[in-house]
């Protein structure tokens, strides 16, 4: 057994010390950002607040955090190093000098360095799956708010019929290794990632179709690049051999895309049930606009206040959503060192040893908490334009 | 009113309908049943038993067949035993006939548990029991408090409590049940030994303070920041209202203005936010039971995904999708009722 520990003053140095290319990341974009706040529109506006300020800067650590992990991390999140088993924190490791901050798991692994290799999974999948569920969301609401009738009826049925499912069933029914072996969750892939491509192709058909040589590069983009990503992401075929996802992976940003979706929807449908009444949407429609340049040039922009406040508290919900499946064991890897998972090991050894479970705590709500002080802040300067 | 009562009620058969259709068509995929007659054998047993003990249950019949069955619509046939030639019921502890006969939902026959060995109306119902009396604390905690907390704040808009209790309920917002759980549990558990940390024997012995306190706590929390929230904002709203301006200038003290003019007029939207908290607080009692150990209909849930339960499965979503669908009308009329500007359009 390791005795040697440092002590609590000591541990508290040397975690801040280790964070230092985040300090330093927050220190030139929080100063440039200030500095330039006037000129940075709906962002510069956060700096006038003190929740503002808070939430971004709690957002941007952790981003920094996601991006210099290798090197704020001592340890690989899955190396065990047997001696250290339920180890104190602030133990030093024998032979090597280095120091198991915040102890370790039952698992002998590092904690610290797991909790800071789990804000990468967090990191990379909340904000990428809200932004597929907005697109989706946006791409069916917007004519559902807009023509209304049959349409409407329909996509509010089947929005509310997700809407019913409780979260945590849909997930035991979609998330399990079983449903990976049938193939249903690349089925749902294949749908849900269609739609930025569709999404994207409309967006600038309606609006460069007088223009064919600059609407033609565009397409070109477009369907090259999103048919590449479409590839490799929803049939594992890139021929590049460069994307690719695992199944599980795939499987929980499916779960998670079809869960928010009809969210979305419910909001986009809101919107453009408002704002299509506005004059200058019935001076579009006179001019002669087709439906799509309407809804997505005259409509979608100015829904764009609620969307972003939106889009914030939903980058949190989704974290929560993964921390739920993490605390479940559903879909990702029993060794995964993401915080759900983590939260979960630790949960059921809270008898013994509370050390292991309240990093990953910590950070999964400050990392909501700093979500959700954005997007309060973000409304309140909506509010006051 | 009438009318549109049963507009939503037939909206809602029609919803149940397609989502048992769709759970029916997840738990019945391949690997699923495999899954269920591995469990209900061994781990080791050959495919070729595997596959017969699934023909001899009736889990190799047509899809739409199984589903008229569990349904009611569609006769369900016995086993039969191959050696003797003679009907055999299925399930030997769910006591079903060994004749022809419909037994389903319309039947109110929830099937048969394979994992408890009993029938789901036994097992299901005392469960929701369990969790009715937590959800009930839970409200009784939960209501008062967001509501006293979002009035407090919104009372005087942009003051020091205003802004203390708005950022105190954007925390509370931040932390889904199995953090606070966590930080309950270590605080009043592991540190002071106020509290139990499992809330097993809640259901054998009784309530007491002692171990069920984390688990109303833990829950609470999370819907207090939010109801809060939107209390808040009603409150906001009424506050600027040209009546309460009257009333100020007429010399009424703030507090009465509060409590007698503003309260009824900010309580209607709160009412609607607790409604629809219903469906979130469905995950929450799937957590929250299964951190504490509480034999609730969480629990139960949990326990049949994990063990591929088919009928008990079948029976609590259809419980959470009533709860959800009946809470959306509750809060629909209730609206309505509570607000006289809605009822006469």
């Amino acid at each position: 057994m390791p005795t040697e520990t440092i002590g609590a003053l000591a541990i508290i140095i040397g975690v801040i010390g280790r964070f230092w290319p985040v300090w330093i990341a927050l220190a030139i974009v929080l100063t440039l950002s200030f500095t330039f706040r006037g000129r940075l529109g709906l962002y510069g506006q956060l700096f006038e607040s003190g929740v503002g300020v808070a939430g971004v800067t709690i957002c941007f650590f952790w981003l920094f955090t996601a991006m210099f992990a290798h090197v704020i991390a001592p340890f690989d999140p899955l190396t065990q190093v047997a001696v250290m088993k339920d180890a104190m924190p602030g133990t030093v490791v024998p032979d090597q000098g280095l120091v198991y901050y915040f102890g370790g798991d039952k698992l002998a692994r590092d904690v610290f360095s797991r909790m800071i290799f789990g804000s990468r999974i967090v990191l990379i999948i909340a904000p990428a799956a809200t932004a597929f569920a907005l697109m989706v969301g946006t791409t069916l609401g917007l004519p559902a708010g807009y023509y209304g009738g049959k349409i409407d009826a329909l996509l509010s049925f089947l929005a509310n019929l997700v809407l019913a499912f409780p979260v945590i069933l849909l997930f035991y029914l979609l998330v399990t290794p079983g449903i990976v072996e049938t193939g249903l969750p690349h089925w749902i892939a294949r749908v849900f990632f269609i739609v930025p491509i569709i999404f994207f192709g409309t967006l600038f058909f309606t609006r460069y179709k007088n223009r064919p040589q600059l609407l033609a590069v565009q397409m070109a983009l477009i369907v090259i690049l999103g048919g590449w990503v479409y590839l490799g992401l929803a049939f594992d075929a890139d021929p590049l051999g460069i994307i690719s996802i695992d199944p599980n992976q795939l499987n929980i940003f499916v779960a998670v895309v079809f869960a928010s979706s009809p969210g979305v929807f419910r909001i986009v449908r809101g919107l453009t049930m408002d704002i299509k009444t506005r004059d200058y949407v019935a001076a579009a429609q006179t001019r002669g606009e087709s439906p799509w340049y309407i809804m997505l040039w005259e409509i979608l922009p100015n829904a764009r206040g609620p969307l972003i406040v939106d889009a914030c508290l939903r980058i949190g919900y989704t974290t929560i959503l993964l921390g739920t499946l993490g605390y479940f064991g559903l879909g990702l890897a029993p060794e995964s060192p993401d915080w759900g998972t983590a939260i979960k090991d630790a949960s059921r050894l809270l008898r013994s040893f509370i050390h292991p479970a309240l990093p990953p705590v910590v950070a999964l709500m400050t990392f909501v908490l700093g979500l959700n002080l954005l997007a309060d802040a973000l409304r309140e300067q909506s509010l006051k334009d | 009113m009438l009318a549109f009562i049963f507009r939503r009620l037939s909206t809602m058969l029609l919803t149940m309908l397609c989502l048992t259709l769709i759970v029916f068509y997840m738990i019945n995929l391949e690997p699923n049943l495999k899954k269920l007659a591995i469990s209900q054998l061994d781990m080791r047993t050959p495919a070729e038993q595997l596959e017969s003990w699934l023909e001899k249950n009736g889990y190799r019949q047509n899809f739409f067949v199984r589903y008229g069955q569990w349904l009611g619509v569609v006769q369900k046939q016995p086993a039969i035993d191959p050696a003797t030639g003679n009907a055999v019921p299925r399930f030997r502890y769910c006591n079903e006939p060994t004749e022809p006969h419909y037994g389903g939902i319309l039947q109110g026959d929830f099937g048969c548990s394979t994992k408890f060995k009993v029938p789901v109306a036994q097992k299901l119902f005392p469960a929701l029991g369990s969790t009715g009396i937590l959800m009930f604390w839970v409200m009784a905690t939960m209501v008062p408090i967001s509501l006293l907390i979002g009035i407090l704040a919104g009372m005087r808009e942009g003051s020091r409590t205003d802004r203390t209790l708005s950022v105190a309920s954007i925390t509370t917002t931040a932390t889904p049940e199995y953090v606070s759980g966590v930080i309950f549990s270590v605080i009043f558990a592991s540190w002071l030994g106020w509290l139990n940390g499992s809330a097993a024997s809640a259901t054998n012995q009784g309530i007491t303070f002692y171990n069920f306190t984390l688990p109303v706590m833990t829950m609470a929390i999370y819907g207090i920041g939010y109801i809060a929230r939107m209390t808040r904002a009603s409150m906001v709203e009424v506050m600027t209202q040209q009546y309460i301006r009257t009333a100020r200038l007429k010399g009424l003290s703030f507090g009465s203005v509060v409590v007698k003019h503003a309260l009824r007029n900010a309580l209607i939207a709160p009412f609607t936010v607790i409604m629809l908290q219903f469906p979130w607080l469905l995950t929450g009692v799937v957590i929250v039971e299964t951190m504490f150990r509480y034999q609730g209909f969480g629990f139960t849930l949990v326990e049949a995904a994990g063990n591929n339960d088919i009928d008990l499965l079948l029976g609590c979503s259809l419980v959470s999708v009533f709860v959800v669908l009946f809470t959306q009308l509750i809060s629909d009329i209730g609206y309505a009722y509570l607000n006289p500007r809605i009822r006469v359009q």
